[in-house]
């Protein structure tokens, strides 16, 4: 293999942020591509500051650079300048640790963590050299695969992914590479063999394994080929968070970039069961990392890399049973000198109020955002996000009384049975929490940012349909008339056409490749970028293929309809899924059954694991399975987190 | 949908802790390399560069006050993002009292897959506080030798510490001493015909060289013929593409290797900064004496 270097580096003078490109950052692997590695380019289909901090690649990359099989290298999608500049000059996709072709390894790698990042996945793959569809691709081209949270619905890029994993990463790459080298030893090997053999693998979704059928337009099922490919994959769970301490070595790169900071995971998966929120619903059940890994991870993590911050990440870091000594330990320690800073993404407030705030502000204060979500109360009951104005109020009391000027707080619009009145209740807690901070200071700012609801699989609400892109807008526009002379409030929203293009993907079917395919070819490539973003080429894609936004995205779906992902399993039961969207419209809440009885959703059973939690008790103030009564609000969980870029997250 | 650039910090007006007191500070300067692939890298990126290795190895570096603390390091001229140096720059203020703070509780950095050496193992000068002020100059001293000596494993490939020195107390700032820098570019292989050194003599006797550049959005015109102190070609014995060796002022304002190209109508390609100089006594010098300045390696760790 060849270093494209000498013909990428002139290239670099014309483009913008050229160290995008370079490699080089601490905690790069120098891979060994001796004969019999299998070779790995991990992309992320976004730029460089985006895809970089990826834990999930980093994880990966690490535990295959530590097998004696296996080389891995990164690449990230080049921005719209450089790519231009690599066309006109010839050069393929590359590598950022030796610069060799993308198209040169054995497997093209993707994470998958946003719908609109689709388009650069074929994008990639073009300018990589390689067939964008799967069945056009030849012994000689690498094997795509891709994972990651959006993999649940594998089917919009089943046309051009040779192979998805389903969960998480750590155990069932090594199991892949395992399959790839034995068939890379056979002499008459062909590519079919390979795709079917990793069909056997748990976790693994060849697409092409399986055949889809439709019924009077709709989807009629997605069923094997052959009776040893699996009816379901089930997803993949690794028991134990303990056993795998990865990233071992963070990444620490040469330009800046988004969580451009130590990152420790603390705990995957996440239990409070609100409605809305994929990420908890296909991560269960919760497995915590030991305490002491965590401040090992941290204090060594800290030596290693020179950052002086810290984020102890899961999706509510609150919940973690060692958090306040985590936190504490880390303030505290003489090691950092009094210049190393925590935050915690996803953290709720209630459990720490005024106390922490001033803990975490020691150092340096970073943006504080807390995700209500809904407007008023009854919203925040349908969506099982149980948090009481009081202790918003309290919580937004406790960020201004500690010194901070600007609070941000997250909401959805277009949930189920939204009405004026939800969506109004937005304003008024804006408001409210503006009025606090004048207490504390003359003039403070509260943004209140709103997004459109997209229904997500594996949800309770994957059978609503969508709110349309003038009913977000019109609903936008009650919140701007509402805010319009507010003093203090700052009303951002995300473009509601947007919304809608990231709901063609999310719960399209296999026919939606062609939609993706056509919006790439029309020059759709960095759809989370607003200025490459429209609609209409979504839209005129769309009817190309005979489809309309009603259809696709505004459409409820019913009970006993097939869905595209019904043979993707994240161990959620339906009848379980079904029961919660039930009780989301009558307004009833569930508890956590971190601590309270299980209530069998799957999650644990099927996979054969169970919660690691090391404290018995809940945490203090938190309101879901605490056994206090739901019906009048228990308390709060708010999110509490440090900037994150809009966008991003 | 916002775009994705730009995060969302809050930040207070009001002041916060106050830093160490001014005079308590020791100054060290430290001359370094940027050499090969990382010259792709920005001035600000290198700044941070240098944050995070001083964390790295436990520097007891000063700190400013107020919310944001921010480690007080001042860099000397900037480098353009694409250009090579063998000599960068920068002062670092320590804080004596900070010295041997956590030095012992803290792992002491450890050897990652692309920085081989093991680092720090060993005790250092910053692990230990001198004992008293009149001590601080020789210790200093001490932590600037120490730092030069171990610290390069701590950077990317391509930057690369020279030297390091204790600096005078009141010793000018290196916005305020550098007066001059030594340039060498390549001029890139082209039509036989062109005669190099004719154009550089044009523009030696030019009496003034009016550039265009944008300043806040305003076209604003300029003229580099002041800044440009010296130039010759040095063809050498060796095959391959002239270089030129130029001389530039820093004021009233520097000149880039790219606007050079511009006033030559020439295509230059790699450009290396080989020397800063400062005025002492009427006579110039480097910032700081620290081993023998090193030759460019030609496309030194490139590949
Ligand atoms: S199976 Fe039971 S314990 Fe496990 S996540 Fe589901 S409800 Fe909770």
């Amino acid at each position: 293999m060849t270093s494209l270097w000498p013909r990428i580096e002139p290239l670099l003078a014309q483009v913008v942020k050229p160290a995008r490109y370079i490699g080089g950052e601490l905690g790069a692997q120098r891979p060994d591509h001796g004969p019999g590695r299998v070779s790995w380019v991990l992309l992320y289909p976004d730029t460089y500051e985006i895809g970089l901090p990826n834990q999930g690649l980093q994880i990966l990359y690490e535990i295959l650079n530590e097998r004696p099989d296996a080389a891995a290298e990164r690449s990230y999608a080049p921005w719209t300048d450089m790519e231009a500049a690599m066309r006109a000059a010839g050069v393929p996709l590359f590598s950022v640790e030796t610069h060799r072709p993308a198209a040169e390894f054995d497997v093209m790698a993707f994470n998958l963590s946003a719908e609109l990042t689709y388009t650069n996945v074929l994008n990639l793959v073009d300018l990589a050299g390689v067939p964008v569809r799967s069945d056009e691709r030849e012994l000689a081209h690498p094997l795509v695969v891709a994972g990651g949270h959006c993999a649940y619905n594998p089917e919009p890029l089943a046309d051009f992914v040779d192979a998805f994993v389903i969960g998480d990463g750590e155990e069932v790459v090594g199991e892949m590479n395992d399959v790839i080298a034995t068939w890379r030893g056979d002499e008459l090997r062909r590519r079919p063999d390979l795709l079917r053999r990793l069909a056997h693998v748990p976790g693994v979704y060849v697409p092409w394994c399986y055949e889809v059928r439709y019924r009077a337009g709709r989807l009629a099922g997605v069923v094997p080929r052959w009776p040893e490919v699996p009816e379901r994959v089930e997803k993949r769970v690794v028991a134990d968070l303990g056993a795998w301490p990865y990233p071992k070595h963070q990444l620490v790169p040469l330009v800046e970039v988004v969580h451009d900071r130590l990152n420790v995971e603390v705990f995957r998966g996440c239990t409070r069961g609100c409605r809305f929120c994929q990420a908890g619903m296909i991560t269960r059940p919760v497995r915590e990392r030991p305490a002491a890994q965590v401040s090992a991870m941290v204090r060594q993590g800290l030596a290693d890399t020179g950052y002086d911050e810290v984020a102890l990440t899961s999706l509510s870091s609150a919940d973690f049973s060692g958090i306040e000594d985590a936190v504490a330990a880390v303030v505290g320690d003489p090691g950092s000198c009094g210049q190393v800073s925590v935050s915690l993404p996803s953290l709720r407030v209630d459990a720490f109020t005024v106390e922490l705030a001033a803990e975490i502000q020691k150092v340096r204060r970073t943006g504080l955002t807390f995700a209500p979500e809904g407007g008023t109360w009854r919203m925040r009951r349908v969506m099982n996000k149980l948090i009481r104005e009081e202790d918003l109020y309290s919580a937004v009391d406790a960020a201004f009384s500690q010194g901070w000027r600007r609070v941000k707080l997250y909401f959805l619009i277009g949930l189920p049975t939204e009405t004026d009145d939800d969506v109004l209740g937005i304003a008024d807690l804006a408001l409210a929490c503006a009025e606090i901070g004048r207490r504390h200071h003359p003039s403070v700012t509260v943004v209140a940012s709103v997004g459109g609801f997209v229904p997500k699989p594996h949800t309770p609400f994957q059978w609503y349909g969508q709110d349309t892109v003038a009913e977000l807008r019109r609903k936008v526009g009650l919140l701007k008339e509402a805010l319009a002379r507010a003093r203090g409030v700052t009303l951002r929203w995300h473009d509601p056409a947007a919304s809608a293009a990231e709901g063609v993907v999310s719960r399209g079917d296999r026919r939606m490749g062609a939609v993706i395919e056509h919006v790439w070819r029309a020059g759709g490539t960095f759809q989370e970028w607003s200025e490459h973003f429209d609609l209409a080429r979504w839209e005129e894609a769309l009817a190309a293929c005979g489809m309309t936004l009603d259809e696709a995205v505004y459409r409820p779906r019913d009970q006993d309809e097939v869905l595209p992902w019904d043979h993707v399993s994240a161990g959620l039961h339906r009848d379980f899924l079904w029961q919660d969207w039930l009780d989301a419209l009558a307004e009833a809440p569930v508890e956590d059954c971190r601590w309270t009885p299980c209530y069998d959703c799957g999650a644990c059973t099927e996979a054969g694991v169970e919660h690691v939690v090391a404290s018995a008790v809940p945490p203090a103030g938190g309101s879901q399975g605490t056994g206090q009564d739901l019906g009048t609000g228990g308390s709060v969980p708010v999110r509490f987190r440090s900037a994150v870029p809009a966008g991003t997250s | 949908m916002p775009s994705r650039s730009g995060g969302d910090r809050s930040r207070s007006a009001s002041a916060g802790p106050a830093g160490p007191a001014p005079g308590s500070l020791a100054r060290v300067r430290v001359r370094f390399a940027k050499l090969g692939k990382v010259r792709w890298t920005s001035h600000r990126d290198v700044a941070r560069m240098w944050e995070r290795a001083l964390r790295r190895a436990g520097l007891p570096v000063a700190y400013s006050g107020g919310f944001s603390p921010h480690p007080l390091l001042s860099f000397g001229l900037a480098l353009p993002t694409g250009c090579e140096s063998t000599a960068e720059y920068l002062d670092i203020a320590l804080d004596p009292a900070r010295a041997g703070l956590g030095t012992s509780k803290r792992p002491a950095p450890r050897a990652t897959t692309t920085h081989d050496e093991p680092h720090g193992a060993h005790e250092q000068p910053w692990s230990y506080a001198p004992s008293e002020q009149s001590h601080v100059e020789e210790w200093t001293g001490q932590v600037a030798e120490a730092f030069a000596g171990t610290s390069s494993p701590l950077f990317p490939d391509g930057i690369e510490v020279i030297g390091a020195a204790a600096l005078a107390p009141g010793a000018p700032s290196l916005q305020q001493a550098v007066v001059a820098c030594t340039w060498e570019v390549d001029v890139l292989a082209g039509d036989p015909e062109v005669d190099v050194a004719e154009h550089v003599a044009q523009v030696m006797s030019a009496s003034s060289l009016p550039v265009r550049r944008e300043r806040k959005g305003r076209q604003v015109e300029d003229d580099l013929r002041p800044s440009l102190l010296a130039m010759a070609v040095d063809a050498g014995e060796a095959p391959g593409p002239p270089v030129l060796r130029v001389e530039t002022a820093t004021r009233p304002r520097g000149v880039r290797p790219s606007e050079l190209a511009d006033v030559l109508a020439l295509r230059l390609g790699r450009a290396v900064r080989t020397h800063q100089w400062i005025e002492i006594d009427g006579g110039r010098a480097e910032p700081i004496v620290a081993g023998p300045p090193r030759a460019a390696t030609p496309g030194g760790g490139a590949l």
